[in-house]
C-alpha cells in the first residue's frame, strides 16, 4: 500500500486517491495538423516506464485536487511529489 | 518423436527402477553464436511460439531465451482460466482456435496439461449484467462457440454454496456457461511445451536476459544478452509486463501500460467447486484446484507497477465479495496471496504483429486473461513470424489498429475478470 503526500491536505492513505496515468501528457495544440500516427502516438502509445515514473493522481476523497508525483514503479517507492504546473523535482521532464 | 516418450509402459518401466532414470524434460543447451528465430520471453506463450515455429514451419535453428526460468513469471502466476466467450468476431474466433488447441494439448504435446472442461460461468447481477450477458451468449453461439444462459434455480443446483437469495449483497439474477471452458494445470502447460519444443530441436536458454537490441541497416540483427551477443535473422519477442522495456530497446513506442494483477489461494478443501465461477460486476473469480485450494483472482491495480505485487485494498475488495457469493468460505485461510505484472492495452486486446523494424516481432497486450490464449497465441504468432505476415486469426491484432481506429474493445464486453 502506498502512502501519497498530498501537496495541500499532507500524507494519507492510497485509497483516498485515484490514479490519472502518465503526468505531462500535452494534448498537441493542432490536432488536425497532425498524421494519424501523431495522433495515435499522443492518444495511446505510453513511456510506461520501468523505473521513475511522473504520474498524476487525484485527491479524490479529500480536495479532489490533481498533482504530480515521482515514483519508482519497481520498489513503488515515491521519490516526490509537486504541484501541477511545477517542474519535478531534479528538473527533467 | 523421442526415447522416452510418456506413456503407462514407460511408467511402468520406470517404477521397476525407483523412478531414478527418466531422462530430463529439456537440454540446458549453450547459447549458439546465432539462430534463424530468436523467441525472446520463455513463458507459456514464448514457449508454445517456439513449439508451432518447430512443429508447423520450417524456420531453420530456434531458440527461446528466458531472463529467469521458464513459466517463472505470469505462466506460474495466474488462475488458469481457460474460456473462449468474448464478444467481438475477431476476439472470439482467436479464443476459440486457442481453445480446440486446448482439446487436443496434452495428446499432441504428449505431456498432461491437465486441461479440465469443468465450464466457466459468469454472472449477472442486475438488468444490464443480463443484458450484456444474452449479448454476449447469442454472439458467441453465432460463431459456434457454445453458451448457455442460466436461471438462479440453475446456477443453484451446479454450485450449492453459492448465495443465490434474493436478499443478497450481490444478487445473482443468472449467468452465461461456457461448457467447453474450464482451467489447466498452469506449471504443465509451460513444461509440455519446453519439452516438446526441445524435442523438436529448440534450444531452451535460461538465466539469459535480453538488454539489447541490435539492428543494420534499420532491421534486425541480434540480441545482446547476460549471456552475450546472439544473431538472429527474426527476434520475436514474447514478454507480456515488459513489453514497453523491450519495445524501447528497439526505439518503439507500445500502447500498453504495466499493472500488477494479484491473485490468491487457500488452504485445501474438500471437493466444494467443480466449476469456474466469475463476476464481473464484484470482480472476482473463484475455481478449485485438484489440490483442493480455493484459486481466487482480483484486480488490476490502478498504478503502474512492475514490482509483482499489489496493493492490500484490492484483496481485500476482492475477498469481501467472493465471501459475499460464497458465505461458507468466510472461515476459509489463505495459504498465498501474489501479483503479476501484466501489460494492458486501451482496447484490452493483445498486439500480436509486426514492427516498423523489419525482422522483429511483438507478441504482447495480453492484459489479465492471457493464459487462456497460450497454445492459440503461440500458433498465430509463429505464423506470423514464419510467414512474415499475419494469419488471418491475427490480423485485426496489429499495432496498426491504433492508428487506423480499428479497435476490438473487449473491455466489459467478455467478462472483463479474467
Amino acid at each position: 500500500m502506498l502512502q501519497i503526500e498530498c501537496p495541500w491536505c499532507g500524507a494519507r492513505d492510497q485509497e483516498e486517491f485515484q490514479y490519472g496515468g502518465e503526468a505531462h501528457i500535452v494534448r498537441p495544440e493542432h490536432p488536425e495538423s497532425l498524421t494519424d500516427l501523431q495522433w495515435a502516438d499522443y492518444l495511446f502509445n505510453r513511456a510506461n516506464v520501468k523505473g521513475v515514473h511522473a504520474e498524476q493522481w487525484c485527491h479524490t476523497a479529500g480536495c479532489r485536487r490533481w498533482f504530480n508525483v515521482l515514483r519508482d514503479t519497481v520498489s513503488y517507492k515515491i521519490l516526490a511529489v509537486y504541484r501541477p504546473g511545477e517542474r519535478p523535482p531534479g528538473g527533467e521532464e | 518423436m523421442r526415447k522416452n516418450r510418456y506413456s503407462i509402459f514407460s511408467l511402468a518401466r520406470n517404477a521397476v527402477s525407483y523412478h531414478q532414470d527418466w531422462s530430463e524434460a529439456w537440454h540446458s543447451p549453450e547459447p549458439a553464436p546465432s539462430y534463424d528465430v530468436i523467441v525472446v520471453g520463455g513463458g507459456g506463450h514464448g514457449l508454445a511460439t517456439a513449439y508451432y515455429l518447430a512443429a508447423e514451419h520450417d524456420v531453420g535453428r530456434i531458440a527461446v531465451l528466458e531472463k529467469g526460468w521458464i513459466g517463472g513469471g505470469n505462466t506460474g502466476r495466474n488462475t488458469t482460466i481457460v474460456r473462449s466467450n468474448y464478444l467481438w468476431d475477431e476476439a472470439a474466433h482467436l479464443y476459440e482456435k486457442s481453445l480446440k488447441l486446448w482439446e487436443g494439448l496434452s495428446q499432441e504435446l504428449n505431456f498432461n496439461v491437465m486441461f479440465s472442461q469443468r465450464g466457466v460461468m459468469n454472472l449477472g447481477h442486475n438488468l444490464q449484467d443480463m443484458r450484456d450477458i444474452y449479448r454476449r451468449s447469442n454472439a458467441n453461439r453465432l460463431n459456434g462457440i457454445d453458451s448457455e444462459i442460466l436461471t438462479p434455480a440453475e446456477i443453484k443446483a451446479k454450485v450449492p454454496a453459492m448465495n443465490v437469495s434474493s436478499d443478497a449483497r450481490y444478487p445473482v439474477l443468472g449467468a452465461s456457461f461456457q461448457p467447453r471452458g474450464g482451467v489447466a494445470r498452469h506449471d504443465a502447460v509451460a513444461w509440455g511445451f519446453a519439452r516438446a519444443a526441445d524435442a523438436r530441436g529448440v534450444d531452451i536458454i535460461q538465466n539469459c536476459e535480453v538488454t539489447g537490441i541490435r539492428r543494420e541497416k534499420g532491421a534486425v540483427c541480434g540480441v545482446e544478452t547476460t549471456r552475450g551477443y546472439i544473431g538472429a535473422k527474426k527476434v520475436a519477442v514474447v514478454v507480456a509486463g515488459h513489453a514497453s522495456v523491450l519495445a524501447d530497446m528497439a526505439e518503439l513506442r507500445f500502447p500498453v501500460e504495466s499493472h500488477p494483477l494479484q491473485a490468491l489461494v487457500s488452504e485445501p478443501l474438500k471437493p466444494v467447486l467443480d466449476t469456474v465461477v466469475m463476476s464481473n460486476a464484484v470482480h472476482g473469480y473463484v475455481s478449485q484446484s485438484d489440490k483442493g485450494e480455493l484459486v481466487i483472482g482480483a484486480g488490476i491495480d490502478a498504478y503502474t507497477g512492475y514490482g509483482q505485487r499489489g496493493s492490500f485494498s484490492i484483496i481485500e475488495g476482492n475477498v469481501a465479495a467472493i465471501v459475499e457469493l460464497f458465505p461458507i468460505f468466510s472461515r476459509v485461510r489463505m495459504l498465498r496471496q501474489w501479483g503479476g505484472i501484466v501489460d494492458v492495452c486501451p482496447d484490452a486486446c493483445p498486439i500480436i504483429s509486426k514492427t516498423p523494424v523489419p525482422g522483429l516481432y511483438f507478441n504482447c497486450g495480453w492484459g489479465t486473461g492471457g493464459f487462456k490464449a497460450t497454445p492459440g497465441s503461440g500458433w498465430v504468432f509463429a505464423y506470423t513470424v514464419a510467414k512474415d505476415e499475419p494469419h488471418q486469426l491475427n490480423a485485426a491484432f496489429d499495432l496498426e489498429r491504433f492508428t487506423t481506429g480499428a479497435l476490438i474493445d473487449e473491455h466489459g464486453a467478455a467478462g472483463v475478470a479474467h
